[in-house]
């Protein structure tokens, strides 16, 4: 059941309500102006409410631009199930950007020491060149990051895939501009202005399928770093460390040797809300490794190319 | 789920650090437990190794690198807090002349703007241009903070004086909804909980004034206009004859048996159906993003605009606008440019620049023959496509525009259509 409150005699509508519209419009004028958009998809629970933007924006019409999901190879498999459900439910094209593939080719080099998260970047902006993509969705939201909550809507990328945060474009009322010269590309935001309890909140509210690992489960798991890691063939214990089973759940999904899971029995949506509502620590800072090298990593990958 | 009949107030804020800006912040962001702990120690570690005495607040929100480094908001920053009835967006602003753009940018989509001015220095030129941009962007309410209360012994005649001062300047402005708060954001008076050092105040504390704030009304809900976006056509056989066009709503009520004129074609119709995704819906408002059916066959595309057939905009080339220049390279009359407006793109010859405003006395400079950077005057503009422009006064979404450098891409003008 949709709580939609078109029919109050007040034509008030609800924050969600606004918030939805906000990133319909965003679809529907890139849809408009863009010669090839693409959505990027992780599976994770942003770009499925993304997914489900587009799909309410284009109804009943197909989504009309593919979906590109990097593959870390170290992506958990709850994930990926989760992301060929909504694939084939939705009947849209699936590109994968394999990381390994990009090792393979020599796209990226894996030198052991970086992350798979930072390898990402090489094999995405090669995939979006490969591709001549010119307009790529994102799911970041601005109350995620200090970095991104100064960037824009339409982010404009160089030939290089680079964002210069201190040359953005001013972008005011609900006019974007999407000029583009050759060889760069648009990074798009439509969930922007969402937060993480509005996110859960629309989850809730719309009932729409989500990877089952952000709902509590038993798993193995290990202490690193302060946070709590799944045991896993990608990522071998060191000395000293030694996994054991928790009753856990993860609050962001992206590669599994450095997203951390928090213990947890919230096992339905409404239950996670309540969790999300009195957290005390950010969803990036509580369980992502990536995001905790220094207190720039963000704007610092932002500006190479990350999503 | 309580997010799901929360309503929205987007506000905007300007000042610098000096006025208690990033502490007001700070403080609405922590009262509302809207900043989290590991945010919280990561600022207390920043503000201990630089050897400041106290945990600098600005440094939650001053996200970039450079603006760090150099201890400055340079860009909008957006930050979100929600009490248990309502959700706020704050386009948090610098207030300097040189990022005059920045704050126009962040006014434009507000709901409310809130001026911070400090108790001992009163009124000052900064705090008289705020309000005045964000009076050009017709942002509808106006609170001015008058901060720092502590530091003046929380005199109600300072108080007095700077409301008095503040209402006289505002006759000459468009200040629908103006509210004056004695606050101090360092010791938290009045900001959430009430001070107990300001008896003779008996207006709200700021929060709850941003809570009650009533913004459902500032819409236009009269004049329908509706700026097609997109066009849907499945071409699948289950929806083999499926047309309709997809936009958001950007005036007005629309319902199905509606007589509508589509613009500029001028063909009539009547709306014979409006979809919200996969449910047909009895009537659409702003800013609903829907679908909408005609019964006939006409021509309709996007740029196009619908409205009613006895309340629509005529349709024009000859524009007259307040227009904030954002480049370094400034704007002269006989220049090309592009422009956006609602969905429909063009190009405008600048014919003239009638006058610049200057921001902090509302002087009208006639004798200025461009505009510079952070500068804003009023043109005259001719649009190779005719504009299916309203009053800025009347839509603040069909009455504003983008101009764009044709060579670099760049957005380089906001314009407000007078009228």
């Amino acid at each position: 059941m949709q709580s939609m409150s078109q029919t109050h005699s007040d034509y008030r509508l609800s924050q969600l309500d606004q918030l939805e519209a906000e990133s319909i419009h965003i679809f529907r004028e890139v849809a408009a102006e863009f010669e090839k958009p693409v959505l990027m998809f992780s599976g994770g629970k942003d770009s499925i409410v993304m997914m489900r933007l587009a799909e309410k924006a284009f109804y009943p019409a197909r989504i009309p631009f593919p979906v590109l999901q990097v593959d870390t190879g170290y992506d958990f498999p709850e994930v990926l199930q989760t992301r060929d459900n909504w694939v084939d439910r939705l009947g849209v094209k699936l590109i994968v950007a394999s990381v390994e593939q990009a090792i393979a080719d020599g796209i990226v080099v894996d030198d052991g020491k970086t992350s798979r998260n930072r390898l990402q970047i090489g094999t995405l902006l090669n995939a979006i060149e490969e591709n001549g993509f010119t307009a790529a969705f994102g799911g970041g939201r601005r109350d995620e990051e200090k970095a991104r909550a100064k960037e824009r809507v339409y982010s404009h990328r160089d030939e290089f895939g680079q964002w210069d945060p201190k040359n953005q474009r001013p972008e005011l009322w609900n006019l974007y501009n999407g000029r583009l010269h050759e060889g760069e590309h648009m990074r798009i935001f439509p969930i922007s202005n969402w937060t993480e309890l509005d996110i859960w909140d629309y989850i809730g509210r719309e009932g729409i399928e989500i990877p089952s690992i952000y709902f509590s489960h038993q798993r193995r798991v290990f202490q690193r770093d302060g946070m709590l890691l799944t045991e896993s063939e990608h990522n071998p214990l060191r000395d000293g460390e030694v996994a054991e089973e928790r009753t856990v759940r993860f609050r962001t999904v992206g590669d599994l040797t450095l997203t951390g899971c928090v213990e947890s029995t919230a096992s339905t949506i409404q239950e996670i809300i309540e969790e999300v509502a009195v957290a005390r620590v950010t969803e990036r800072g509580a369980t992502r490794g990536d995001d905790r090298f220094s207190e720039a990593a963000m704007e610092d990958r932002k500006k190479e190319g990350y999503f | 789920m309580a997010g799901t009949n929360m309503d929205l107030l987007r506000f905007a804020t300007a000042g610098s650090v000096d006025d208690g800006k990033s502490t007001l912040i700070g403080r609405l962001l922590l009262d509302s437990k809207s900043i989290f702990e590991d945010q919280l120690e990561a600022v207390e570690a920043t503000s201990e190794a630089k050897g400041y005495d106290y945990t600098d607040l600005a440094l939650l929100t001053d996200g970039l690198r450079s603006e760090r480094e150099q201890g400055i908001t340079i860009d909008v920053a957006y930050r979100y807090f929600a009490t248990p009835n309502r959700k706020f967006i704050i386009a948090d602003t610098p207030g300097h002349v040189q990022y005059t753009r920045n704050m126009v940018t962040g006014a434009s989509t507000a709901d409310l703007g809130l001026v911070l001015v400090d108790a001992r220095q009163g009124l000052t030129e900064q705090s008289r241009r705020h309000a005045v941009i964000l009076s050009l962007l017709r942002v509808p309410h106006l609170v001015l903070a008058v901060n720092k209360m502590d530091l003046v012994d929380y005199s109600q005649e300072v108080y007095d004086r700077i409301y008095a001062e503040f209402t006289q300047f505002a006759t000459k402005l468009n200040v629908p909804d103006l509210e004056v708060i004695p606050i101090s954001a360092l010791k938290g008076d009045n900001v959430v909980t009430r001070s107990e050092h300001m008896s003779w105040y008996s207006g709200p504390t700021l929060m709850h004034h941003l809570e009650h704030v009533h913004v459902a009304s500032d819409r236009d809900l009269i004049d329908a206009r509706f700026p097609v976006q997109y066009v849907i056509r499945p071409k699948s056989d289950e929806f083999h004859d499926y047309r309709g066009y997809a936009g958001q709503v950007a005036g007005g009520v629309l319902k199905p048996g509606d007589e509508v004129v589509v613009l500029p074609s001028g063909m009539t119709s009547k709306i014979s159906r409006i979809d919200l995704f996969d449910k047909e819906i009895s009537e659409a408002f702003p800013p609903m993003s829907v679908t909408i059916h005609l019964e006939d066959d006409v021509d309709v595309s996007r740029g196009d605009t619908i409205a009613r057939i006895k309340n629509a905009p005529t349709p024009t080339q000859d524009i007259d606008a307040m227009i904030c220049w954002m480049t370094t390279t400034p704007l002269q009359p006989r220049q090309k440019l592009a422009i956006k407006h609602t969905t429909r793109t063009g190009r405008a010859l600048v014919k003239d620049i009638q006058y610049r405003l200057d921001v902090n006395t509302l002087h009208r400079d006639q004798e200025t023959r461009e505009l510079g950077v952070n500068e804003i005057g009023r043109v005259t503009l001719r649009t190779t496509v005719p504009l299916l422009a309203d009053p800025y006064s009347k839509n603040r979404t069909t009455g504003s525009f983008i101009l764009i450098d044709e060579a670099t891409g760049v957005t380089v003008g906001a314009g407000m259509i007078n009228g």
